[in-house]
């Protein structure tokens, strides 16, 4: 049961910009930003006072939870539950009320998890010595595995349920652990992907730093600047997005619609050394993964049409760009499109590579690669990659793409999709 | 002191995010189990006895909470509780 096909068969997205694969679509091709100015972050005094938040989810949420299940799930755990069972549905999906899947799984990631019901409610709670107020609702909502754990009871699974994280790199790690799980014959399907809560506690610590952009809070859609000269920090972002990964033989089995296939993926650290640290990465490591990646999928780096990159707005973009010239062995000429989707939803922490990952495989799927905002002013380090920086969007037929995610603790992964052939 | 009918409607209406069977609410008996009837998950009965706490202005021990089996032990509870 080794080595098995594995292929895309669903997807769900709630982004800043847009709910559901079609209008994520579009949005994306449209070049549609998500960003908004938030007073709660002028109020709280932070540098950055933008940021990517989903819209519209009070409403939306009730057509897909009871309000028994709100009672006990954050922001964190709504977006990653919305995301999930509009995969599951996609993927053309039964939901029972009574039946357990054995073979089908999850493996949802979060960056920061339940930090705003900490914030917000146990600490206060505890503080002024009300534990016996706290209620039955708290350790659901704050354990690690709360967003994934949720989803199990929603649909009914049975195989592995967890919840990875590291830091930027979760999704992208958790489609591509997922992917080596369907590949071993260990699970039919997995739902894989992040979510990641929209609160100013979740936000405060990168604000702390100085890592977001503060210079556009009056021009919120200007805000997330990667590959530009004038990147300034990245804009936080939150949301989900949730794949259904498949065995081949499961998919053709149930007469499933297929998006992709899953070609291969890699997962590595840079072991803090070299130039890297919990806070920037190893080069050697970053090329190290992708080649590992490439390598695996069984593709020559000519075939790889697009670059989804992490691609944030700081100061590693260039040399980001770098690390896939050298690992790729392609000269600037002859890179894949090199675009990001944070310019138009922010950083979504540990939803990012989850989000991202659904935007790469529409983007294989429907023919094109949207444009990268905000980079007309190319930083020059970047510019010999000019004519590769899809700064419009492209209608193409686009056939392999990669998509890299590289996190703190000196993490990266990076999976490459080709598109489904019937 | 409340009537009993007014201090079921009272917890009927606690009880009401809390169920997962919402059709077993319009049938609601003192006799109806809170679990096994309106399928409320176990863990939430901490969350219902806040609630009622709070309602009525009582004290609940823990072991009077464990009492709780029914709709009608909790307005027994409360009516008891509320005398005394």
């Amino acid at each position: 049961m080794s080595d098995r096909r594995v292929v895309v068969t669903g997807m769900g997205v709630l982004a800043p910009n847009a709910h559901g694969l079609e209008a994520f679509a579009g949005a994306l091709r449209a070049g549609k930003s998500g960003i908004r100015f938030h007073q709660h972050l002028a109020d709280a005094k932070f540098g950055c006072q933008v940021g990517g938040i989903p819209e519209g989810v009070d409403e939306l949420q009730g057509r897909y939870l009871s309000q028994e299940e709100l009672l006990a799930m954050n922001p964190n755990m709504v977006y990653a539950a919305i995301a999930a069972i509009d995969a599951w549905t996609d993927a053309g999906l039964e939901r029972s009320t009574e039946k357990v899947d054995w073979d089908t799984g999850a493996i949802i990631g979060t960056g920061i998890g339940g930090i705003d019901t900490i914030a917000e409610k146990l600490a206060p709670r505890v503080d002024q010595g009300k534990v016996g107020r706290l209620g039955s609702t708290m350790v659901e909502q704050i354990m690690s595995s709360g967003n994934s754990a949720r989803v199990a009871g929603l649909l009914g699974l049975g195989n592995q349920v967890t919840t990875n994280s590291s830091a930027c790199n979760t999704g992208t790690e958790a489609v591509i652990d997922a992917f080596f799980r369907v590949r071993e014959g260990r699970a039919e399907r997995m739902l894989a992907g992040g979510s990641e809560g929209s609160s100013k506690y979740i936000w405060a610590g990168f604000d702390g730093m100085k890592v977001l952009n503060r210079t556009k809070n009056g021009a919120p859609a200007e805000a997330s600047r990667p590959m530009s000269a004038s990147a300034a920090g990245f804009v936080p972002g939150s949301g989900a997005g949730v794949l259904v990964l498949e065995s081949l033989e499961s998919a053709r089995a149930r007469g499933a619609r297929i998006y992709a296939e899953v070609l291969g993926g890699d997962v590595n650290c840079g072991g803090h050394r070299m130039g890297g640290s919990m806070t920037a990465p190893n080069p050697v490591s970053v090329q190290r993964c992708i080649r590992a990646a490439v390598r695996m999928a069984g593709v020559q780096p000519r075939e790889i049409g697009a670059i989804n990159g992490h691609l944030t707005a700081t100061f590693a973009d260039p040399h980001e760009v770098a690390n896939w010239s050298k690992a790729l062995e392609l000269k600037p000429d002859e890179m894949p499109l090199l675009h990001s989707t944070k310019s138009l939803i922010g950083h979504a922490l540990g939803a990012a590579g989850g989000i991202e990952c659904v935007a790469s495989v529409l983007e294989l799927h429907h023919g094109f690669v949207h444009g990268s905002a905000n980079c007309d002013d190319l930083h020059p380090d970047i510019a010999p990659f000019e004519r590769r920086v899809a700064r419009r969007t492209v209608e193409l037929p686009l056939e392999v793409i990669a998509k890299a995610s590289f996190g703190f603790g000196d993490v990266n992964g990076c999976v490459v999709f080709r598109k489904w052939k019937s | 002191m409340e009537q009993q009918a007014e201090v079921m409607g009272k917890v009927v209406e606690i009880l009401r995010p809390f169920v997962k069977n919402a059709d077993a609410l319009s049938s609601v008996s003192m006799e109806t189990s809170i679990l096994k009837d309106l399928k409320v998950n176990s863990a939430r009965l901490v969350d219902i006895v806040l609630e009622i706490e709070d309602a009525f202005g009582i004290a609940v021990s823990d072991e009077q909470a464990d009492q709780v089996k029914t709709v009608g032990d909790a307005v027994t509870l409360i009516m008891k509780t509320g005398k005394a």
